[in-house]
C-alpha cells in the first residue's frame, strides 16, 4: 500500500484512468493511513463509509469515462466547511455536535469533480490561531519531529490540513487563510499551500471569521496537484457577493511556462531583526533559482509592511467579534440554560468558547466601541489601504514576489509564550496578502539544519494565480524537495 | 489608550461573555500588551487616506428582487437546542 500513497494526485488519476488502481482500493489506502497516523490529531472525524461509497461512485464514473478533474482522489476537509449531514464544528466547543443540512460551495464544488471525502481535519477554534493549538479537541501535531524528538506544531490555523498531507493521510486537503492560516502551515509542514485572490473561492458554508479576509483554498504536495485542486475548488459563486466573475485561466497549462522574462520583487523590508539565518540563505538560494531560470529579480520597497500585523489585529478581531455574535444558545450549538435570556448568552458564550477566541471577540469588541471606532477601526483600515498601495505600486515594475513563508521553523507543541503578541509574529510576512487581496502560495524549498522543511512565499497580482503555479513549479524542481517527514518515513 | 477592569468588564457585557471575576484581571494585561502594541499604527500619517473596508474591487452585485429560496422549517430547526411548535425556546424576557 505504501506505494499507493506516494503517487501524486496528478499521477494517481492517471493511474485510475489506466485501470490500474481503482478509487477504493486508493481511498482505502488512505483511510489505513488514517489509522496509523492518528497520533498526530489531525482528523476530527472520519467518514470512512461515505468515502468508501463516494470512491465506488467514483470508480463507475471513470468507467464511464465520464471523470471529473479530482475523481476519485481521497480529499480532507478543514473543519470549517460546512458538509451535509457531517459535524462541522470549527473545532469549537459552541458548535458541539452542529451538523449542517447544506454544504458549502467549496466542498460541492470538489465533491462535483470527483474528489472523495475522508473525514474532516482538524484547526484552530474558528481559524484562530497559528499553531493549531487552540482547537477544542486538542493540537494536531507535525508529521515533522526535531532531532531529538520533540513533537512539533503543524502551524495554524489549518494545521491538521498540512499535516494530513505531509503525513500522507489525505492526498488533497482544503484549508482557509485569513492572516496566512494556509501558507504558515504549509511551510512547517513541508507541502504546497495556496491563498488564492479574494473572491475567488465562494465563503459560503464556510463558517466566518474575518469576512474581508477570508479565502479557502488548496494543500497538497506537489505544485500541479495544488493546480489541479484550485481549479477543481474555484467557482462564481452568486450565494457569496465578494465572489468573483473574473475566469479562472487553465493553472495547468501554466504550470510549464517558466519565468524566463518575469521580474520577480524582493522587498527589502521582509528583512526582520531575529529572523533565522537559515530562512534568510534559504530565501537567497530561491532567488538565485529564479535568476538560474531566466527571471530579474528586482529589490522593491513595500514600506508599510511593519504595520501590516497591527492593522490585522484591529480588523480580524473587530470583524469576528461581529461574526461570532451568531453564537448565542439559541438556533444551533451549545447553549447553557440560566434564568434570564441575556445570562443563557453570557453563560453560553463563557462555556463555548475558548480563551483565545474570547480575547479576539473582547478586543474586537473594544474598538468597535463608542469612542474607539475611529481611534483604532478607522485607522486601521486607512492603514490596510496604505498597504494594498505598495503593493499595487511594486505591480507597476514586477509581476510577482518573492518573501520567506514564515520567520522560523515550526516550533514544540506546547511552548509557552508570555504574550500573546509572540503567537501572533508567526504570521508577519502572510498577512500582507490578505490585507491586500493578493493571492500568495506557499512552497515547501529545503531543510534546515534541524531537518525541517521550510517554505518560500509567492506573491502575484489579483486573480493572476496561474503566474503563482508558473513560478511555484520552477522553485519545486530547483529545490527537488523529496524529503519524508520523520513520522512516515520511520513509520507513525 | 488602555484598559482596565471596569472596561474590561463593559467589553464582556457588550460581548455577551459572561467572564468572571478572576479572569477579568488577567485579561487587564492581555489586552493592554496587545492594545499597546498595535498603537504602532499612530505612527502613520493617514491624514489623508480614505478607509479600505473592501479589497473586491466590484461593488455589490445587483438581482431582481424575487424570492429564490426558503421554506426551510425543519432544516432550520434542524440543529436548534429548544424548539416547540415550530419556534426557537429561550428564557422568558417579558413578564
Amino acid at each position: 500500500m505504501a506505494d499507493l500513497l506516494s503517487l501524486s494526485a496528478v499521477e494517481a488519476r492517471a493511474a485510475l484512468d489506466a485501470g490500474d488502481v481503482s478509487a477504493p482500493e486508493l481511498t482505502g489506502a488512505y483511510l489505513a493511513a488514517i489509522e496509523e497516523t492518528g497520533a498526530l490529531n489531525n482528523f476530527v472525524a472520519v467518514t470512512a463509509d461515505r468515502a468508501m461509497e463516494m470512491a465506488e461512485a467514483s470508480q463507475a464514473r471513470i468507467k464511464a469515462g465520464e471523470a471529473g478533474l479530482i475523481e476519485g482522489i481521497p480529499v480532507g476537509v478543514k473543519d470549517l466547511f460546512c458538509t451535509a449531514g457531517v459535524a462541522s464544528t470549527a473545532c469549537s466547543k459552541i458548535l458541539g455536535g452542529f451538523t449542517p443540512t447544506y454544504e458549502s460551495t467549496v466542498t460541492a464544488n470538489l465533491w462535483r469533480e470527483g474528489g472523495v471525502m475522508l473525514g474532516k481535519i482538524n484547526c484552530d477554534e474558528f481559524a484562530m490561531g497559528s499553531a493549531n493549538e487552540t482547537s477544542a479537541f486538542g493540537p494536531a501535531v507535525n508529521p515533522w519531529q526535531a532531532s531529538d524528538g520533540t513533537d512539533l506544531v503543524p502551524g495554524g490555523s489549518s494545521g491538521g490540513s498540512a499535516s494530513a498531507v505531509a503525513a500522507r493521510s489525505a492526498l488533497l486537503a482544503t484549508g482557509t487563510d485569513t492572516g496566512g492560516s494556509i501558507r504558515q502551515p504549509a511551510a512547517f509542514c513541508g507541502v504546497v499551500g495556496m491563498k488564492p485572490t479574494y473572491g475567488r473561492c465562494s465563503r459560503w458554508g464556510i463558517v466566518a471569521f474575518a469576512s474581508s479576509l477570508d479565502q479557502a483554498g488548496p494543500f497538497s504536495r506537489t505544485v500541479a496537484d495544488n493546480a489541479l485542486m484550485m481549479q477543481a475548488m474555484a467557482s462564481h459563486d452568486l450565494k457569496d457577493s465578494t465572489s468573483t466573475d473574473a475566469p479562472l485561466p487553465d493553472l495547468m497549462a501554466a504550470l510549464d511556462k517558466g519565468v524566463k522574462g518575469m521580474k520577480i520583487g524582493v522587498p527589502s523590508e521582509y528583512v526582520m531583526d531575529g529572523m533565522d539565518s537559515e530562512v534568510v540563505a534559504l530565501w537567497e538560494k530561491g532567488q538565485a533559482w529564479l535568476r538560474d531560470a531566466g527571471a530579474e529579480l528586482v529589490e522593491i520597497s513595500l514600506p508599510h509592511t511593519k504595520y501590516a500585523l497591527p492593522a490585522y489585529y484591529i480588523i480580524a478581531p473587530a470583524e469576528a467579534s461581529s461574526n461570532l455574535a451568531r453564537y448565542d444558545g439559541v438556533r444551533y450549538g451549545l447553549r447553557v440554560e440560566a434564568d434570564s435570556l441575556d445570562d443563557m448568552y453570557g453563560e453560553t458564550r463563557a462555556a463555548g468558547f475558548g480563551d483565545e477566541v474570547q480575547r479576539r471577540i473582547m478586543i474586537g469588541t473594544y474598538v468597535l466601541s463608542a469612542g474607539y471606532y475611529d481611534a483604532y477601526y478607522l485607522k486601521a483600515q486607512k492603514v490596510r489601504r496604505l498597504i494594498k498601495q505598495d503593493f499595487d505600486t511594486a505591480y507597476e515594475t514586477v509581476d510577482a514576489i518573492l518573501t520567506p513563508a514564515t520567520p522560523t521553523a515550526a516550533f514544540p507543541v506546547g511552548r509557552k509564550v508570555d504574550d500573546p503578541v509572540t503567537n501572533f509574529l508567526n504570521d508577519v510576512f502572510t498577512v500582507p496578502a490578505n490585507l491586500a487581496g493578493l493571492p500568495g502560495m506557499a512552497v515547501p524549498a529545503g531543510l534546515n539544519a534541524d531537518g525541517l522543511p521550510l517554505g518560500l512565499q509567492i506573491l502575484g497580482r489579483p486573480f493572476d494565480e496561474a503566474t503563482l503555479y508558473s513560478i511555484g513549479r520552477v522553485i519545486e524542481d530547483a529545490a527537488a524537495f523529496d524529503a519524508v517527514p520523520s513520522r512516515r518515513a520511520g513509520g507513525a | 489608550m488602555s484598559v482596565d477592569k471596569a472596561t474590561v468588564a463593559r467589553i464582556a457585557r457588550l460581548a455577551r461573555i459572561n467572564v468572571p471575576e478572576d479572569r477579568q484581571e488577567e485579561l487587564v494585561g492581555e489586552l493592554n500588551g496587545i492594545l499597546d502594541w498595535i498603537a504602532e499604527l499612530d505612527e502613520v500619517d493617514t491624514s489623508a487616506v480614505e478607509p479600505l473596508a473592501s479589497v473586491t474591487g466590484h461593488g455589490l452585485p445587483r438581482r431582481s428582487d424575487e424570492v429564490t429560496d426558503g421554506n426551510r422549517v425543519d432544516e432550520v430547526l434542524a440543529n436548534v437546542p429548544e424548539t416547540a411548535g415550530g419556534f426557537f425556546v429561550v428564557p422568558k424576557v417579558v413578564e
